[in-house]
């Protein structure tokens, strides 16, 4: 008996198809259905679009082209890549460039050029996942657009808008 | 794996049946049987009659298996219409029609509440018992024997599998390991095309332990089990708990808070319906890409027709459940 074959279908930028909600008796909006490579496909480089929000916890969906800003965070962050082929470069940060809240939740943006011990970098390709650690600046590169989605908390540059990503009806 | 086999708790009230050869059980006012093809559970209604229901024996070991193993998981884990359990997370209900509209409207309903480690004892003992030695309840129906006929042998191995949960991330040192051939994980039939090939990490010297990726593709198409949720990264209480999905999911889930679904490959059909009564709301058609949260208010099953990577979120706050109980918490994730 031969084997089954059978081929995974995974979306990109350039070859996505979207689902839907088939409303049988409630609001299709309660449900913020979206898609990542649709958002990145009508998102400026590096916005950080929040398509999935858990009270302070959110899921953002980013379009990753050219070089992004340098960010830091007082927590954990983590990135998946979607489609394409992207660099995480890290530094380890002196502590005046760090966070200063403990607390604060979500990414900022490193004021200035980052200031530390160059950590090294990553080379990741669809499906790998790469831990951002707290109170370090990261730097996601990309020679060609790509789609990263980020496990973070909702921060001073999370971009909510809703209305535009999701099903409305 | 083993050696937890042999710890589980015999519950006192197991009888043995004798034509079919497997144990029957009964819990409060709940009894619970099966024959060659069939689970079957008694119960008293609230006036006194006697009702019964009757499941498919491979259906109700599927629930079973993975209400056993996510410890009653969140919320409401239903097996069908009719049986399930509600988690209260010290204690748990056991109900017969309690979210069933019609049953509870006739008051034909039964719910009951124990202590969580007598009705895990009862749940591990039974399915123990009543899983034969060639068939797997955590499997595809393609990938497994059949559940059917009388008692034959157990599966010991194959129903007391650990939980897999990650602390911060999976791969870092002294985490959860990579899967591996070697460590009894190879890459399941229906993700054979999958990449496998890891990230390049190119870390500065003593920087090793920080610079860290992994395939998480690779690593869920390794996945033995279907339909099991698994924490591999970690944001103080934000779950990225991905599973590989194939035919059923043998519950029908009603969380007790907001909860996202996040398709990586392939597709999977959700059916939605009221929590409470199951009347139908929706149904959530996503593919590679797609992102869609289950409001609180609602019970879904997901249906997915090849094996597909689906990443669950959760938000596992211990104060959530509370909220949501006071109403602090929204039954809707955002307002737009």
């Amino acid at each position: 008996m031969s084997a089954v074959e059978y081929q995974t279908r995974f979306g990109s930028l350039s070859n996505y198809e979207k689902g839907g909600v088939q409303a049988i008796a409630d609001d299709v909006r309660h449900y913020a259905f979206s898609n990542c490579f649709d958002i990145a496909a009508h998102s400026k480089p590096y916005e950080r679009v929040v398509f999935g929000q858990n009270q302070v916890y959110v899921l953002e969906c980013l379009r990753a082209e050219g070089s992004s800003p340098w960010y830091t965070c007082a927590h954990d962050e983590f990135a998946l890549v979607m489609d394409g082929d992207v660099e995480v470069h890290l530094v380890k940060l002196e502590a005046a460039q760090t966070v200063p809240d403990p607390d604060k939740n979500g990414a900022v943006q490193v004021e200035g050029p980052p200031r530390g011990a160059r950590m090294g970098w990553m080379r990741l390709q669809r499906g790998h996942q790469a831990l951002l650690p707290r109170n370090t600046a990261y730097q996601l590169r990309s020679a060609t657009p790509g789609v990263v989605v980020l496990q973070t908390c909702k921060g001073d540059l999370s971009i909510e808008r809703w209305a535009e990503i999701c099903q409305t009806a | 794996m083993n050696a937890a086999a042999t710890a589980l708790a015999q519950p006192a009230s197991a009888t043995s049946d004798l034509t079919c050869g497997y144990q029957r059980f009964a819990l409060g006012g709940f009894t619970f049987r099966r024959d060659e093809y069939f689970a079957h559970v008694g119960w008293t209604a609230r006036d006194g009659r006697p009702m019964s229901h009757t499941m498919d024996a491979g259906n109700f070991l599927r629930a079973l298996m993975r209400d056993v193993a996510w410890g009653f998981f969140y919320g409401t884990v239903s097996f069908d219409d009719v049986v399930g359990t509600h988690n209260h997370y010290k204690t748990v209900d056991l109900f017969a029609g309690s979210f069933n509209g019609t049953m509870k409207e006739a008051g034909v309903d039964r719910l009951e509440n124990f202590a969580t480690d007598e009705i895990r004892a009862t749940f591990e003992a039974m399915l123990d018992d009543w899983t034969n030695e060639r068939f797997d309840p955590f499997s595809a129906p393609q990938e497994t024997g059949s559940p059917y006929g009388r008692k034959q042998g157990n599966n010991r191995a194959k129903i007391t599998r650990a939980r897999e949960l990650a602390k911060r991330c999976v791969g870092l040192k002294g985490d959860l390991d990579l899967r591996s051939d070697e460590r009894g994980a190879p890459v399941n039939r229906a993700f054979a095309d999958v990449p496998q090939e890891q990230p390049e990490l190119h870390p500065e010297p003593g920087f090793e332990d920080e610079v860290h990726a992994f395939n998480l593709f690779g690593f869920l198409s390794r996945s033995q089990v279907t339909w099991n949720p698994s924490f591999t990264s970690v944001v103080k209480h934000s779950y990225m708990c991905p599973t590989t999905e194939e035919h059923i999911l043998p519950i029908l889930h009603g969380n007790d808070r907001v909860e996202w679904f996040f398709q990586m490959c392939d597709e999977i059909h959700w059916d939605c319906a009221d929590k409470d009564t199951g009347k139908p709301l929706a149904r959530v058609i996503m593919k590679a890409g797609d992102m869609a949260a289950m409001p609180a208010y609602c019970r879904h099953q997901g249906y997915s027709p090849k094996r597909s990577m689906l990443l669950v979120w959760e938000n596992g706050s211990p104060s959530l459940v509370y909220e949501i109980q006071k109403g602090e918490s929204p039954e809707i994730p955002v307002q737009f």
